[in-house]
């Protein structure tokens, strides 16, 4: 037999989100995330081995995993994705700018990833941190009114 | 005028506001307490209609009005969607309550909940707001501790369960049926309306969605009554016999030009001068204003001469706008030119819409293709009577639409056009001046990256010289 991509562990999280739905269907995006989230992307396999889980078409999986483009499918992600925001707040402070200076330091275009697999980099449309403008969410943490000096901190500190 | 007593944001700036202990510290969870002893939950639907409290998220539309749309008697579920998703370019408020008060919100859920007769409340928290999303987490844990979430909450007959459930980068699950979509696990395309949400909603059942400020405004009112409320804002226009009035505080976010961006809290119909200077610091740099946008991207612009406006429900709408939006005010100087905000609008809406309606999709992918030639200097004077055309077409107002978003789209463009056409002409006969008359047909740009589109010089070599 293949060997699973959704481990036991996986299935486990996903199950424990249903008791918050009325419905298996509902359970997708949350299932999306944590596969997301554990394997850093969500290969068909995934997609397949989900459906079963939750006893719905594969086609419906992938229905909605493709239109949220949150979600990795063919490679997976970077051990820290780093997302640029570039609407107006922060256009109009200097973000496109870092993005060009992202994309030459780490020699990558945005929905790349490096090739040692550190870090993928990613245009966002406003993260709501207008207030930090130009602002950059790296994983979890918020960069704020970042410079390009504050860029190279902020590489440094990446695993 | 009394002095003004901030109350959704009272709390930021407390070590700890949080937690549920400093939260009960300041008096929080006793409007519930209260409520649930003394008063039906028509007479708390009666009392916020009454309050004529109107939503915070962007419509404006009557909180009490929207919530006796529900079924009378209905044997339940009936669901409340708290609107978190908050992505309209220069909003920012919901994050800073979310994150530094949580349990102010969910307070305000649920004595919704109680009011509307919901059973269950799904909070649609965007996934870019980790932060918001721990605190939350946490106070939800709180709660069901303490008894204010659960079974027989505080002894009475009421039982409520609040689940967080985060979205995946996608601006269009915002709107209201979107998000609901996107609750049942689809991909998030607005319905068709009616059947309103209230009647056929989430899991097809009556369901209420509110923004999670407009949430916050009804725990206040409880609290403090509707005379409080409606002491502060925006009366109605005696003029208007349809025009609710504008009342209550507002949380507004400001950012772009200023010295000190960052959220405050107001009441409805300060006037944006006034939150730009006192409020914010003045336009950085020694600079002046050339264009302001009201309430998020999707209202459109005001220009230098329209700092007058007063920011309530009504406002913006006299100056152009399409309405008070989210409260995002987004400041723009002198220095900054018109034409990178088109692009940078159009570019946004192209990216967010989801594809669902022909002229959405259709129009506002061109309209950035336009911008993206005329930013790179091979705008005609004739592409800006396309994007008017694209302006005057797309969206619910014009009729040609399932949702808002290509009203949004519309309405930076449109402004724009009305308020910044000479500076647009300007740009284009100045960067290309052999081919700005040409009247015929020429061909989008190669397909670029996307984020390359501010060197676009460097792409096209050097024909084009900006
Ligand atoms: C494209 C689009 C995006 C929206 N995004 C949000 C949002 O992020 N947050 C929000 O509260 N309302 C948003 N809305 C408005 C909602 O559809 C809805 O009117 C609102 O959540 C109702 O709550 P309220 O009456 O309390 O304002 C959006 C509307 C549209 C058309
Ligand atoms: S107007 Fe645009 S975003 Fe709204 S449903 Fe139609 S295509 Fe989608
Ligand atoms: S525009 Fe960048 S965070 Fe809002």
């Amino acid at each position: 037999m293949m060997e699973k991509v959704l481990t036991e562990g996986i299935c486990k999280q996903i199950e424990a989100c249903y008791p918050k739905y009325p419905t298996r269907e509902a359970v997708i995006l949350p299932a999306l995330h944590l596969i997301q989230e554990a394997i850093g992307h969500v290969p068909p396999k995934a997609v397949e081995e989900l459906a079963h889980l939750l006893g719905v078409p594969p086609a419906r999986v992938q229905d909605t995993l493709s239109f949220y483009g949150f979600f990795a499918q063919d490679e997976p992600v970077g051990r820290t994705r780093i997302w640029v925001c570039r609407s107006l707040s922060c256009g109009a402070r200097g973000g496109e700018e870092l993005l060009e200076y992202l994309c030459q330091r780490l020699g990558v275009q945005p929905g790349q990833t490096t090739p040692d697999g550190r870090i993928t980099l990613e245009v966002a449309e406003c993260i709501g941190a207008c207030d930090y403008a130009p602002a950059i969410l790296a994983g979890r943490v918020l960069w704020k009114n970042m410079t390009k000096e504050k860029i190279d901190q902020m590489l440094e500190t990446l695993p | 005028m009394p002095t003004f007593e901030p109350v959704l944001l009272a709390n930021v700036g407390k070590p700890d506001s949080h937690t549920l202990k400093v939260y009960e510290a300041a008096g929080g969870y006793q409007t519930l307490r209260r409520v649930l002893q003394e008063m039906a939950p028509k007479e708390v639907v009666d009392r916020i209609r009454a309050s004529q409290l109107r939503g915070r998220g962007g419509a404006g539309f009557p909180t009490g009005l929207k919530w006796s749309f529900l079924p009378k008697d209905d044997p339940g579920p009936i669901y409340l969607c708290a609107n978190a998703d908050e992505s309209e370019p220069g909003t920012f408020c919901n994050r800073v309550q979310m994150e530094h008060d949580p349990h102010q919100i969910l307070e305000g859920i649920i004595l919704a909940c109680y009011a509307t007769g919901a059973s269950a409340a799904y909070i649609y928290l965007r996934y870019e707001y980790p932060l918001a999303y721990e605190r939350l987490q946490q106070a939800v844990e709180e709660c069901y501790r303490a008894g204010y979430l659960g079974r027989n909450i505080l002894g009475s007959d009421m039982s409520l369960d609040i689940y967080i459930h985060r979205g995946a980068g996608a601006y269009i699950c915002g709107e209201e049926t979107g998000l609901i979509e996107s609750i049942e696990g689809h991909r998030a395309w607005p319905r068709t309306k009616p059947p309103f949400p209230a009647v056929k909603g989430l899991f097809q059942r009556p369901t209420v969605v509110n923004n999670v400020e407009t949430l916050a405004c009804v725990k206040h009112i409880l609290e403090r009554g509707i005379e409080w409320f409606q002491s502060i804002g925006t009366p109605p226009d005696p003029s208007d016999p349809r025009d609710p009035g504008s009342f209550g505080p507002k949380v507004f976010s400001i950012s772009g030009h200023v010295n000190r961006p960052g959220c405050v809290e107001l009441p409805l119909g300060v006037p944006v001068r006034e939150l730009i200077e006192q409020h914010a610091g003045g336009v950085w740099k020694g600079r002046k204003v050339k264009a302001v946008v009201p309430g998020g991207l999707s209202t459109g612009v005001l220009s230098a001469h329209e700092l007058d406006t007063p920011l309530d429900f009504s406002g913006p709408c006299k100056a152009g706008c399409l309405g008070l939006g989210t409260g995002g005010v987004i400041v723009l100087d002198e220095t900054y030119s018109m034409v990178d905000f088109l692009h940078n609008s159009c570019r946004f809406f192209a990216h967010e819409s989801c594809g669902q309606c022909t002229p959405c999709r259709e129009g506002t992918a061109w309209a950035y293709r336009i911008m993206q030639r005329i930013k790179a200097g091979r705008g005609r004077l004739v592409d800006l009577d396309l994007l008017e055309e694209i302006g005057n077409s797309i969206g619910i107002i014009p009729g040609s639409t399932i949702c808002g978003l290509a009203d949004g789209a519309a309405w930076p463009i449109k402004t724009t056009l009305a308020k910044f056409r000479d500076e647009l002409e300007d740009y284009i006969r100045r960067t290309n001046p052999l081919g700005c008359r040409n009247p015929a047909p020429v061909e989008a740009l190669p397909e670029w990256r996307e984020h390359q589109s501010i060197t676009g010089r460097k792409l096209l070599g050097a024909e084009a010289t900006i």
